[in-house]
């Protein structure tokens, strides 16, 4: 499986995200400038990221201009053919606001911005520690949305202490039900808000990222 | 307009400096001219109280690539034909008016200074100071400037990966926000801030001009008192998305190597860039004004020379390539416009619509040309005296556990030691996954240099409580306590770069705290090797009720070779042995404990001895690289306890201490030796097999050692009364200013 990278002007996980992808999960990576269309070399077996970042500088709604960028209407495209997307942060916001993903992330509720190791899970990971940072993280549906969310497995993260336990206490930014990522019904586009980019490095102490890729499919 | 001595006072030139004008141009300025004097010359551009003492400090030698002062920032050798860029500088004076966008535009403007050069910033530190934190004046402007700078940094996507903060009366009304930018690059590809070349075009890059900012630098240099708040204007707005597609294309347009000068548009904005680059080439330029992109319409020529709207960058390119340089700018979608050019007449000659407005010599405007240095009187302060009367046995020692234990509880919280993770949660810390201080805490902060197979430890530091009570050794602990946080992280420190903030320099006992605090900085620099590549100086940090302590934050740079020779602070497992490195001193002077507790403000400097200091570090560094011990972590504020509460923070990791068997009783009081602050100690771990080689090297090295005690599971107990688990300590740690804030 081959990787694109999107960069927006203020997207600024992008290299990281390449490192990531090349170095520590030795896969091949396109960067794929945001006012390009084309995505010559990836075909639907492949995955585009978009990166975290403030791609459009957010200052409206976070995503809310990215997602008419000549690239995104072809990570669109190739979304509905069934290509896999994953956003992360600014990305999962980009997904959000262009109709890939349902739901909104709104401002944290603390009002803050917010950069620290947390602790997700699902089912098959387990308590993984994966930073995150962001201003505008917390996931918000209306009750159906979320039932219907839970119904079909939808929700690929949840916040969580470092034993596992899905409480209050361990959600960084308010987010509805402890949501830090969720997938599309057909399970080809991923969001989520915690960066596992920034966890696959031995060097840095945190290799937990790369669980977070393969539960995705995406090694 | 008749231009007079009033007009000079009123742009904030005095008497003498209007004289001295005239007698350059030969001629009386008309206003614009004056206002590009007033800007050039005030103490913000000029250095005008300050060069004659800075040019005391060492700055050159060791690794370092460029003089100090000559560029936008210092350039020092990393190996392997790598370049380390970084400085620091204040934006004190912004920040008191306008927390936010004051702190912020300080982050944006620092940034510039490291790409403008070439360099891609990959880590940013600051260093702030407030008042009580119990104020509510102090609350807002705390969070007004935590949120500027993570509004700014990170958006802009460089880690902010240290830092400090301080709260002390004496900021109550000046506040500090010290931003410092740590960038890295190819040695040899430096962009300097030079203009060369008759008839090469001058562009201008980025955002609009408009009437933000008119005036900062010379309100940088005014009192700031209660009418300075009508000034608001003179603060600028920040705009970080700008910038991070400003840096992506000045890095790309860079490697065309069209580029044949660069500095970007800060303090006195395109006055300042035209001037100090002419001088620096010995040239002149025309410039167009009218043809500079603005936000509002009809500005004066003197409004658009002295803007200090951000984001911006002169450059000059070589002539018939501008094509190249435009092509980028577009692709970022950064406007850019060619203003003007280079001449050969030394002159900068402004046009506004073809009408001649200003000409002056760029020479005359700048530091090092016709700017004025002054020699400044300077008195010992008064208050000296009742540093003088402290006797330690005047105050009461501590005699039981109980009181003892009450003594770190209350330490524990006070908001200059407590955990400051409500500031740097705040940060993006980790952006460009290089951080390696997150899960693995050090001294100073450990960034991965990328592509150049080393990494740099970086810290700011600055106890000015010490600098107060005595101005020239507490500049030198400044630089011993950066240094020794290098050398605890495994790294080697190579150079400084400072930012001195202090009060009204016209007051000889201000202006002796910063002669003394200088001349201990640079005997400092010179003993570790560590010279001072340049930084800034922030007076006028002053209010009716007096100045701020002397404040010379120092950033320290340190390289490690290979990112296996990092050393962290915490315990690592139950059994090691918990060594303390350096004398023991019977000394409480101006600790926390003394100062916040007992509520004693005067009081000397804590010990100090360079020679000692300098022994211990190269000893640490040492047994370090042979990679003899588990985890090194300095004492500093709140003394030896609070240490090894910090040390067991990380892994909630608990230590057993018997003082009574180690103290030694009849020199040491029980205060000192848990909360005094004593300089050039360290505390390290070694594994329990690793004792006698310590001490043999020890011995060997003459470094006094004194065994602690062992490593526990969490409990802490000191002199054999357990004092609970270190998890219930870490709460309290972490929790304090929080409490305080909600």
């Amino acid at each position: 499986m081959k990787f694109g990278v999107v960069v927006f002007p203020g997207s600024n996980c992008d290299r990281d995200m390449q490192d990531a992808l090349q170095h520590d999960l030795n896969k091949e990576v396109i960067m794929l400038w945001h006012k390009n269309k084309s995505l010559e070399g990836l075909s639907t077996n492949d995955c585009i990221v978009l990166p975290g970042g403030f791609s459009y500088g957010d200052y409206l709604r976070c995503g809310a201009i990215a997602r008419f960028s000549p690239m995104m209407q072809s990570v669109i495209e190739f979304a509905n053919k069934g290509g896999k997307v994953l956003g992360v942060c600014n990305g999962f916001q980009i997904l959000c606001e262009s109709g890939l993903l349902p739901g909104v992330l709104l401002q944290n509720a603390h009002q803050q911005f917010v950069c620290k190791n947390i602790f997700i899970k699902n089912e098959v990971t387990g308590a993984l520690k994966i930073p995150v940072a962001h201003g505008d993280g917390r996931y918000f549906a209306n009750d159906n949305l979320l039932n219907e969310l839970q119904k079909n497995n939808q929700i690929i993260f949840n916040y969580c202490d470092e034993n596992g336990n899905i409480n209050t206490a361990s959600n960084p930014n308010g987010a509805a039900r402890n949501i830090a990522g969720i997938r599309n019904k057909t399970g080809n586009v991923f969001g989520m808000m915690p960066h596992p980019e920034r966890a696959t490095s031995k060097t840095l102490n945190n290799i937990d990222g790369i669980k977070v890729f393969e539960y995705l499919g995406l090694n | 307009m008749e231009i007079t001595v009033k007009t000079a006072q009123e742009l904030r030139l005095t008497a003498d400096e209007f004289e001295l004008i005239k007698q350059k141009l030969g001629r009386t300025p008309n206003f614009t001219e004056l206002c590009t004097f007033s800007a050039m010359w005030s103490e913000h551009c000029s250095y005008k109280n300050s060069i004659k003492w800075l040019k005391t400090l060492p700055r050159s030698g060791g690794r370092m690539l460029v003089a100090a002062g000559e560029e936008n920032a210092g350039l020092m050798d990393m190996g392997n034909g790598w370049g380390v860029v970084f400085k620091i500088e204040s934006h004190n004076h912004p920040s008191t008016i306008e927390p936010f966008q004051g702190a912020a535009t300080g982050v944006g403007g620092i940034q510039r200074d490291i790409f403008t050069m070439g360099a891609r910033p990959i880590a940013s530190l600051n260093s702030l100071r407030f008042g009580n934190l119990k104020d509510k004046k102090t609350q807002r402007l705390l969070s007004g400037v935590v949120k500027g700078i993570g509004h700014y940094g990170n958006c802009f996507g460089v880690p902010t990966v240290g830092g400090e903060v301080y709260f002390e009366e004496c900021y109550h009304t000046n506040p500090l926000v010290n931003a410092m930018s740590v960038g890295i690059m190819k040695a040899d590809k430096m962009v300097s801030a030079t203009a060369k070349g008759k008839g090469n075009p001058v562009i201008y890059v980025g955002s609009a001009t408009g009437k933000d900012g008119i005036g900062g630098a010379s309100f940088a240099s005014a009192n700031i008192t209660e009418e300075s708040t009508e000034e608001l204007p003179a603060v600028q707005v920040g705009d970080p998305f700008q910038e991070k597609k400003l840096l992506e294309a000045c890095l790309e347009v860079i490697e065309t190597g069209a580029v044949v000068g660069m500095q970007d548009m800060g303090a006195a904005g395109i006055i300042c860039s035209t001037a100090e680059m002419s001088a620096k080439g010995e040239v002149g330029m025309r410039i167009d004004l009218d043809k500079v992109p603005t936000r509002q319409k009809n500005m004066k020529a003197w409004e658009l020379l002295l803007s200090e709207s951000q984001e911006r960058m002169l450059m000059v390119v070589e002539k018939g390539r501008e094509q190249e340089v435009i092509d980028v700018f577009e692709k970022w979608d950064l406007s850019c416009s060619t203003i003007g050019e280079v001449t050969d007449d030394g002159l900068l000659k402004f046009y506004m619509n073809e009408n001649l407005e200003a000409t002056i010599p760029a020479y005359e405007l700048v530091l090092g040309g016709g700017a004025p240095q002054y020699t400044r009187e300077y008195a010992e302060p008064k208050y000296f005296e009742k540093i003088n009367e402290f006797k330690i046995d005047d105050v009461k020692d501590i005699h039981s556990n109980n009181e003892l234990k009450l003594v770190a509880e209350k330490l524990i919280q006070l908001p200059n030691i407590a955990s400051k993770r409500w500031v740097y949660t705040q940060y993006d810390s980790m952006v460009g996954a290089a951080n390696t201080s997150t899960n693995a805490p050090s001294d100073a902060a450990v960034v991965l240099a990328k592509g150049t197979g080393k990494a740099l430890a970086i810290t700011t530091d600055c106890n000015s409580k010490y600098v107060f009570a005595n101005p020239y050794v507490g500049g030198m602990i400044a630089v011993a306590e950066a240094a020794r946080n290098i050398v605890c992280s495994g790294g080697e420190p190579i150079g400084v770069t400072n930012c001195l903030n202090f009060g009204n320099p016209y007051n000889p006992e201000v202006y002796y705290q910063f002669v003394k605090a200088v001349t201990g900085m640079g005997d400092a620099c010179k003993k570790f090797n560590t010279p001072v590549t340049g930084g800034n100086v922030s007076f006028y940090n002053q209010n009716p009720e007096g100045p701020v302590y002397p404040t010379p934050t120092i950033g320290m740079v340190g390289v490690l070779d290979n990112i296996e020779n990092k050393m962290t602070l915490d315990f690592k497992k139950e059994g090691d042995i918990i060594l303390l490195l350096g004398k023991q001193q019977n000394d409480i002077a101006s600790s926390e404990y003394l100062h916040k507790i007992l509520n004693i403000e005067y009081s000397p400097a804590p010990h100090f001895d360079i020679n000692e200091e300098f022994q211990l570090q190269q000893f640490v560094s040492n047994i370090i690289k042979e990679k003899l011990i588990e985890s090194a972590h300095d004492i500093s504020e709140g003394g030896l306890l609070i240490t090894l509460l910090e040390k067991g923070f990380n892994k909630n990791l608990g230590f057993n201490v018997i003082s009574n068997e180690v103290r030694n009783l009849s020199d040491i009081r029980n205060d000192a030796f848990w909360f005094g602050e004593a300089q050039s100690r360290i505390v390290i771990t070694v594994k329990e097999g690793r004792m006698k080689e310590i001490e043999d090297k020890c011995k060997a090295s003459n470094i006094s050692i004194t065994k602690l005690g062992t490593v526990t599971s969490n409990a802490i107990i000191i002199d054999e009364n357990n004092w609970g688990s270190i998890i219930d300590w870490k709460e309290k740690y972490d929790t304090a200013i929080e409490k305080i804030l909600n």
